[in-house]
């Protein structure tokens, strides 16, 4: 089946061809940061965690939005999503991977990795989350290429398989927590250390990654011969509107108890934020614009004419993703080390290889993206032909 | 036959798992214990407080009122010295084990404006060994532990370098290793610095920080900040009622920074 990823056309590979080179790019920058050290990055002793922690968990939202398509197929038999949930788990697949390489790309001592299986430590929420990501790598692998492979043959599913896919979906929810509680259990990081961190976690993946499902499905509707169907797409639309609202909502309930208790260390992160705090003010603009654009989106989803419009329903999800990554791509990661243990205030600017290796990354989850997706394509060709 | 060779195989799996485990807690365990016992023996004599609370914790009292500019240099120049902290000079790469800083930073969530006295005091800086360490719960590989003699230790061979600590950390205690340390370290011999021979380096990638100069304890000799400053720097066992920090500490006022956090510092500020 992966053959039919071999053919395509030249604009097809010419896209691939651009991707290895950015990749190749990436791993050029990061052949120098094995040889001198993370201290080519922007980190610091203050800010200790940069780009790649912030994107790893920004993709652990994508990979556990996938869900939000498998659960309407297999809880409650809504056929309309059978056509288009091989590519929720393809585009887990490819966020999963995106997580692994950033998780790789952060630590110092990468040839120590397997340390953690060593010596496996279950009071570390590390610990979890190295198992939870891989599971639901391998999962995704399973149910995605099986289902696939099903259809091109024209059979109904394994039944071995249909296991798989519903440990799948309290899965997808796991990998977010343990995510959230990397975060949330840490004593003297005041913004990190609220008990709405995984829900808020959970609710703005299942915006993000449906988000971006509808536009890269919506591009695959305009260059090739598949469609996934447009009540497919609104109905997933739906979904993201309704988890952005959520997500906006936890957002408000943390000004609310940052500000209405008073108490110094809620509010110190949140005013660096979102207004600058003793002139330190870097992110101030980005973090604006993702209320704004955010709720930008909430509105373009809201309104239903507008939202069967194709054109703005790529934007109104271009806007729901841009403003959950600078939210949580950049400003909950980043946000927790300011101000830092002392109250005083460290910013953070990544350098040029830091963000050409995230970038690579990126271009990696692009390649996994391409080459699944080009697959589950032809092979949707196919049947539209039989 | 097929269950036969599964159970077979899974008996295996979990005698290797228990071994590995064994072994893993075995290596952690040992050096501190003997040294925790050694300590109980060499260094502390007298009652022990009854319950099954450990027999050895170890704390460090500083007294502030006594502490000054040059006490400071050369306390810090000491450690630093034994245990080959590279000076990077700026504060990205910034490595440190002790350290000075002011009472508005050393207590953020309790500081209080009025306070003339404290604000004008000095405070050294340095990991607190709390009784109740997040680094040591967030590690993923027991890189950083917790010895029965309640210091809280650090293998450089281990650790992956994944700054979990660093986040974990409510005091700042913790420094990365940005860059080689090497690097620095030979450029600063170049400058006329000597190198502490009996303590090894480390090389990039890893955490550190203050060691309660475990090396130092296990060869009976004091922390090498004690040395530096006895007057200013005291150090004992908390566990024993007896004990001269303890007789100190109920003389005294002190403080101990974030005890709202539960983490129970083993680093006492004298006032």
């Amino acid at each position: 089946m992966i053959e039919k990823a071999l053919k395509g056309s030249s604009v097809y590979w010419g896209w691939i061809i651009f991707l290895l080179c950015i990749i190749g790019a990436g791993m050029m920058a990061y052949l120098y940061q094995l040889k001198v050290g993370l201290g080519i990055t922007g980190m610091s002793r203050d800010i200790s965690w940069g780009v790649y922690i912030a994107q790893f968990t920004y993709f652990v939202g994508v990979a556990a939005g996938g869900v939000m398509v498998v659960i309407p197929k297999y809880l409650h038999h809504y056929s309309k999503y059978a056509k288009i949930v091989v590519f929720g788990e393809f585009l887990a697949i490819a966020a999963v991977v995106m997580c692994l390489l950033f998780i790789i790309v952060d630590i110092g001592q990468p040839m120590r990795m397997m340390n953690v299986l060593l010596h496996p430590t279950p009071h570390s929420m590390l610990f979890y989350d190295m198992i939870v990501l891989n599971g639901y790598l391998l999962l995704n692998i399973i149910c995605g290429y099986n289902t696939l492979l099903a259809d091109k043959k024209g059979v109904p599913c394994p039944g071995w398989v249909k296991p798989f896919i519903y440990i799948s979906i309290p899965w997808a929810i796991s990998i977010h927590t343990v995510t959230a509680f990397l975060y949330a259990g840490l004593p003297g990081r005041h913004f990190w250390l609220t008990a709405i961190m995984a829900p808020r976690f959970l609710a703005s993946a299942f915006a993000a990654g449906p988000a971006l499902l509808i536009m890269i499905l919506l591009f695959v509707r305009r260059v090739t011969k598949f469609d996934p169907g447009d009540e497919a797409l609104q109905t997933i639309a739906k979904t993201v509107c309704y988890a952005m609202i959520a997500n906006l909502f936890f957002m408000g309930c943390e000004f609310f108890t940052a500000f209405y208790s008073q108490i110094p260390g809620h509010m110190h992160t949140l005013e660096y934020l979102f207004a600058g705090l003793d002139g330190y003010g870097n992110l101030v603009p980005f973090m604006r614009a993702a209320i704004v654009i955010g709720l930008f989106g909430v509105f373009l989803l809201l309104v239903p004419p507008i939202r069967r419009n194709p054109k703005w329903l790529a934007v109104a999800c271009a806007a729901v993703f841009v403003a959950t990554w600078i939210d949580k791509g950049v400003g909950l990661v980043i946000g927790g080390f300011i101000p830092n243990p002392f109250e005083t205030i460290t910013e953070y600017h990544p350098t040029l290889p830091e963000i050409t290796i995230a970038t690579a990354i990126w271009a990696v989850g692009g390649l996994i993206v391409t080459v699944l997706y080009k697959v589950a394509i032809s092979v949707r060709e196919e049947q539209a032909r039989a | 036959m097929n269950m036969d060779r599964r159970k077979f195989l899974k008996a295996a799996g979990l005698t290797t798992l228990v071994g590995l485990g064994g072994k893993g807690v075995f290596e952690l365990l040992k050096p501190g214990t003997v040294e925790a016992e050694m300590a109980h023996e060499g260094h502390e004599e007298g009652g022990q407080e009854k319950g099954s609370g450990p027999k050895v914790r170890w704390a460090m009292l500083i007294d502030i009122m006594a502490l000054n500019q040059e006490k400071i240099e050369k306390i810090v120049h000491t450690c630093h010295h034994l245990h080959n902290v590279p000076n990077w000079g700026d504060p990205k790469n910034e490595i440190k084990w002790i350290w000075e800083d002011e009472y508005e930073h050393v207590f953020p969530d309790s500081y209080n404006e009025y306070n003339h006295i404290l604000a004008g005091l000095p405070f050294l800086l340095m990991c607190n060994h709390c009784d109740n360490p997040p680094c040591v719960r967030v590690c993923p590989v027991q890189a950083t532990f917790k010895r029965p003699d309640g210091i809280v230790a650090q293998d450089y061979h281990r650790c992956i370098g994944c700054r979990f600590c660093m986040a974990a950390c409510p005091y700042g205690s913790r420094s990365f290793n940005w860059l080689d340390p090497r690097v620095s370290l030979r450029k600063e011999i170049a400058q006329g610095r000597k190198l502490n021979k009996r303590f090894p380096t480390r090389m990039r990638g890893v955490v550190e920080k203050c060691n309660f100069c475990v090396e130092r304890l296990a060869e009976g000799k004091d922390p090498g900040c004690v040395e530096a400053a006895p007057d200013v720097m005291f150090y004992g066992n908390l566990a024993d009622p007896n004990s001269n920090v303890r007789k100190i500490l109920k003389e005294r006022v002190s403080l101990r920074r974030k005890l709202e956090l539960g983490t129970k510092p083993s680093v006492f500020y004298l006032i």
